[in-house]
C-alpha cells in the first residue's frame, strides 16, 4: 500500500509541469509563504490607499498638533461597536506644548463603510466611501486618529497607506528599470562572452566598489527645484535603478553561461532558429523563475534607497508622502521623545523589507526544483 | 600573483578615473556656472568680485570650453592638490574638509574590524551548534541586522538611549573635547566613542558575514577530513579550528571588497543622524547649498578611499589564499 502512495505521488511529480514543481517546493517554505502573504497585504494596500485612508493626507490643522494614538474601545458595554474618545486639546501654558486630554463622556463611534473626502477608486470611480471613519465631518473633537498626528496636524494612519502605495510603487518601478538594463546587458554579456563580456563584466564591477550613497545624494541634489512631484519621483527611480542592475545582470549572465552549451539550446540553433528566437523562445522561459527570484530580492533594496534619500531629504519632497518623507519629522531626538509615534512609518519599511527578503529566498530556493 | 595584483591595481585605476568623472557630472548638474554662483555669492555677503577675478576664474576653470577641456583643467587642479574653493564656508575645500575625512575612515575601519570580530565566533558557533539556541539566535538577529536599514537603526538606539538612559549616545567625542588638539585623552574619548556607531554600520555586515560563515562551515564539517582529524584523538577545538574554518575562511575574505563600499555608504546616513563630525553631514549640506566643488570633492575622496581599501583587502587575499593566484592567471 505504501509503495503504491508512493508511486502515485511519484508519478505526480513525473507528470508536474515546471511551475507546478516550483509552486509546491515553495509551499515547503513556510517562512517564505508567510513572506508572500504579507507583501500581498502590502500590495492591496497599495490598491486601496484612499479607500484604506479616512483623513485626507494633506489636511494640515493646526489645532490638531502633535496628537498621540488614540485609544480604541472595542466593546461598546456588553456589544462589540468599537469607539474612541473624543479628544480636547489645550496649550499647556508652562512649556507651550499642546496637551490632548480625551473625554470619557464623548464617545465617537467607529463605522464601517463611512463617508470621508472624495477620491476615485482605483483611478476610475469616484466615490467617498472608505473602510472606516466617523459621522459627521473632520470636526477636530469628532474624528479618530488611530495613528495620532504629525506636527501640521495630518492624520498619520493616512499618510501612512498613501505613504505606503508611493514607496512600494517607486520600488515596483526602479526594479523593472533595473530588470531591463540586467537582463539586457547580462544578456549580451552572458550570450556572446568575448570583448563584450570583459567590458560589461569590469563596469558592473566599478560599479559595485563605488560607495552608492553618496553618488545617489549627489545626483538627487542636482535635481532642478521647481520639478514637479511626479517627474521627480520618476528621476529619483532613475537614479535607484541605476545601481541596482548589476546583481540582476549577474545571475543572468550566470545563467545564460551554463545554458549555452545545453543540448536543447544547441539543437535550437541547428535546426535554424535566428538567435532571438533562441533566447526568447528556448533560453529565457528556463531561467524565468531564477530572474523573478533575483527581482524579489532586488526590491528591497530599492526601497531602502528611497526611504534613506527621502529620509535625508533629498528624494521626495513633500507634499509628495513616501515612508522616508514620513520619517523625516523623525530625525530630531527631541521631537521623537516627545512624540515616539513618529517612529511608526519605521514597522512597515522593517515589515516589507522582511517579507520580500523571506518570499525572495523562498522563490530561489523553489526556482531549482531539481535542486537539493 | 603579480599579474593578479596588476590587474586589480589597473581596475582600481580604471574605478577612480569613473568616479572621478561621476564626481565632476555632480559639479556640472546645477544650472549655472562656479563663476556665476561665486559673484552672486560674494554679491550677498555684500563684497564685489571684479571682472577681471572673474576672468581669470574662468580661465583658471575652463568654463565656456568644451566639457573634456573643463574636465582636464579640474583633473589638473586637483592633481596638485586644489580642490577649488567652497562656497559656502569661503576657504578652501581641503581645509574645510580637514579631519572630517580621517573621522570617517577611522569609523568604516572600526565597522569594518568589529563586523569580523563579531561575525567570526558567532558564525563558527552556528555552524559547530547546528539548531542550538545560540544558531536560532544568531540567525534571527541576523535577520533584523539584514532588514533595519541602518539609519532606522541609529534613530532607535539614539531614542533609547535618550528615553531609558537620558544620555545621548550621538557624536565621537565628549563635548569639552570636541574642538581640542589631538591629545592622548581625546584619542581615549574617541575610541570610547565609536563602538555605537561601528556597531551600526557594521550589523548588516556582520549579518551577512555570520551567514556566509555558517554556510561555508557547514559545508566543510561534513568532508572526510574533518572525521579523519577527529578519529586521529585530536581536541574538537583544534579539529574545527585548525583545518574547516581556515578553509572555511576564504570566501568569506572575499566578500570584503563588497563590504567596505557598503559601510562608508552606510556612514554617511548613519553619520547625519548620529551627529557624527564625518564628512556625512558636510555632504549632505553642501549638496543642499549647491556647493557643488565641496560635494564633488567629498564624492571622490569617498570613493578613491573605498577603492584603495579594496585594492588592499584584494592583495591580502591573493597572499592568504594560494587558489586565488592559481586560478585567475
Amino acid at each position: 500500500m505504501a509503495t503504491l502512495v508512493l508511486a502515485g505521488q511519484e508519478q505526480r511529480v513525473f507528470v508536474a509541469s515546471q511551475w507546478q514543481l516550483m509552486w509546491w517546493r515553495f509551499c515547503k517554505h513556510r517562512v517564505a509563504v508567510a513572506g508572500g502573504v504579507v507583501v500581498l497585504a502590502f500590495y492591496t494596500i497599495v490598491l486601496g490607499a484612499d479607500f484604506l485612508a479616512y483623513a485626507d493626507p494633506n489636511a494640515s490643522e493646526a489645532q490638531r498638533s502633535l496628537m498621540p494614538p488614540q485609544r480604541v474601545y472595542w466593546l461598546d458595554g456588553w456589544r462589540f461597536g468599537p469607539y474612541v474618545h473624543g479628544v480636547t486639546g489645550a496649550r499647556d501654558p508652562q512649556t507651550y506644548k499642546r496637551v490632548y486630554r480625551p473625554d470619557p463622556t464623548r464617545k465617537v463611534p467607529i463605522r464601517l463603510f463611512a463617508e470621508g473626502f472624495e477620491y476615485r477608486l482605483f483611478g476610475l470611480i469616484p466615490t467617498t466611501r472608505h473602510l472606516i471613519g466617523v459621522d459627521g465631518g473632520v470636526d477636530a473633537s469628532r474624528t479618530i486618529f488611530l495613528l495620532g498626528t504629525d506636527v501640521q496636524g495630518r492624520d498619520l494612519w493616512s499618510r501612512l497607506m498613501y505613504g505606503t502605495r508611493v514607496s512600494l510603487t517607486i520600488g515596483l518601478l526602479g526594479v523593472t528599470a533595473s530588470l531591463v538594463l540586467g537582463v539586457v546587458l547580462g544578456g549580451l554579456s552572458g550570450f556572446y562572452g568575448g570583448v563584450l563580456d570583459t567590458v560589461i563584466q569590469r563596469t558592473i564591477e566599478i560599479l559595485r566598489s563605488i560607495p552608492t550613497i553618496p553618488l545617489w545624494m549627489g545626483l538627487a541634489a542636482a535635481l532642478p527645484r521647481d520639478w514637479s512631484i511626479l517627474k521627480v519621483y520618476f528621476a529619483i527611480t532613475i537614479i535607484i535603478s541605476l545601481l541596482g542592475w548589476t546583481e540582476l545582470a549577474r545571475v543572468v549572465r550566470g545563467r545564460f553561461l551554463a545554458m549555452r552549451e545545453e543540448d536543447f539550446v544547441v539543437s535550437a540553433r541547428l535546426v535554424g532558429c535566428t538567435e532571438m528566437r533562441t533566447i526568447f523562445v528556448h533560453m529565457v522561459p528556463s531561467f524565468m523563475s531564477h530572474i523573478i527570484a533575483a527581482t524579489t530580492l532586488a526590491l528591497p533594496a530599492m526601497i531602502v534607497s528611497e526611504t534613506a534619500l527621502s529620509f535625508l531629504g533629498l528624494g521626495l519632497r513633500p507634499p509628495a508622502i513616501s515612508w522616508g518623507v514620513l520619517l523625516q519629522q523623525a530625525q530630531n531626538v527631541q521631537t521623537v521623545a516627545i512624540s515616539p509615534w513618529l517612529m511608526i512609518p519605521a514597522i512597515p519599511v522593517i515589515l516589507a523589507v522582511m517579507a520580500f527578503n523571506f518570499l525572495g529566498d523562498g522563490l530561489r530556493d523553489a526556482a531549482d526544483p531539481y535542486g537539493r | 600573483m603579480l599579474a593578479y595584483i596588476g590587474r586589480r591595481a589597473l581596475l582600481a585605476i580604471f574605478t577612480v578615473w569613473a568616479i572621478s568623472v561621476l564626481a565632476f557630472a555632480i559639479i556640472q548638474l546645477p544650472p549655472g556656472d562656479y563663476v556665476t554662483s561665486y559673484i552672486a555669492q560674494m554679491a550677498s555677503m555684500g563684497s564685489v568680485v571684479t571682472d577681471e577675478e572673474a576672468q581669470n576664474l574662468r580661465i583658471q576653470y575652463g568654463l565656456g570650453r568644451p566639457i573634456y577641456v573643463q574636465y582636464a583643467k579640474w583633473m589638473a587642479l586637483i592633481s596638485t592638490g586644489n580642490f577649488g574653493m567652497s562656497m559656502e564656508w569661503r576657504r578652501p575645500v581641503t581645509e574645510v574638509i580637514g579631519e572630517r575625512l580621517w573621522l570617517t575612515v577611522v569609523v568604516s575601519v572600526a565597522a569594518l574590524i568589529l563586523t569580523w570580530v563579531l561575525a567570526l565566533p558567532i558564525g563558527i558557533y552556528s555552524a559547530v551548534r547546528q539548531y542550538s539556541v545560540g544558531d536560532y539566535l544568531a540567525t534571527f538577529v541576523g535577520f533584523i541586522g539584514l532588514a533595519v536599514p541602518n539609519f532606522l537603526l541609529a534613530l532607535v538606539l539614539l531614542y533609547l538611549g535618550f528615553v531609558l538612559f537620558n544620555a545621548h549616545i550621538g557624536g565621537l567625542f565628549s563635548p569639552e573635547l570636541q574642538d581640542a588638539p589631538w591629545s592622548t585623552a581625546r584619542v581615549w574619548d574617541l575610541l570610547t566613542h565609536l563602538p555605537i556607531p561601528a556597531l551600526i554600520l557594521g550589523l548588516a555586515g556582520t549579518a551577512q558575514q555570520i551567514r556566509i560563515m555558517r554556510a561555508n562551515l557547514l559545508d566543510e564539517l561534513r568532508k572526510p577530513y574533518v572525521v579523519t582529524a577527529r578519529s586521529k584523538g585530536q581536541s574538537e577545538v583544534r579539529v574545527i579550528l585548525k583545518y574547516p574554518v581556515r578553509v572555511a575562511l576564504n570566501p568569506f575574505a572575499s566578500t570584503i571588497g563588497y563590504t567596505l563600499p557598503y559601510i562608508v555608504s552606510g556612514s554617511i546616513i548613519v553619520s547625519l543622524v548620529l551627529g557624527l563630525p564625518t564628512v556625512g553631514p558636510l555632504l549632505l549640506k553642501a549638496l543642499i547649498a549647491q556647493d557643488m566643488f565641496l560635494a564633488g570633492t567629498i564624492v571622490l575622496l569617498l570613493g578613491v578611499m573605498t577603492v584603495i581599501g579594496t585594492l588592499i583587502s584584494d592583495i591580502l587575499l591573493v597572499w592568504v589564499d594560494p587558489r586565488i593566484r592559481l586560478e585567475e592567471t
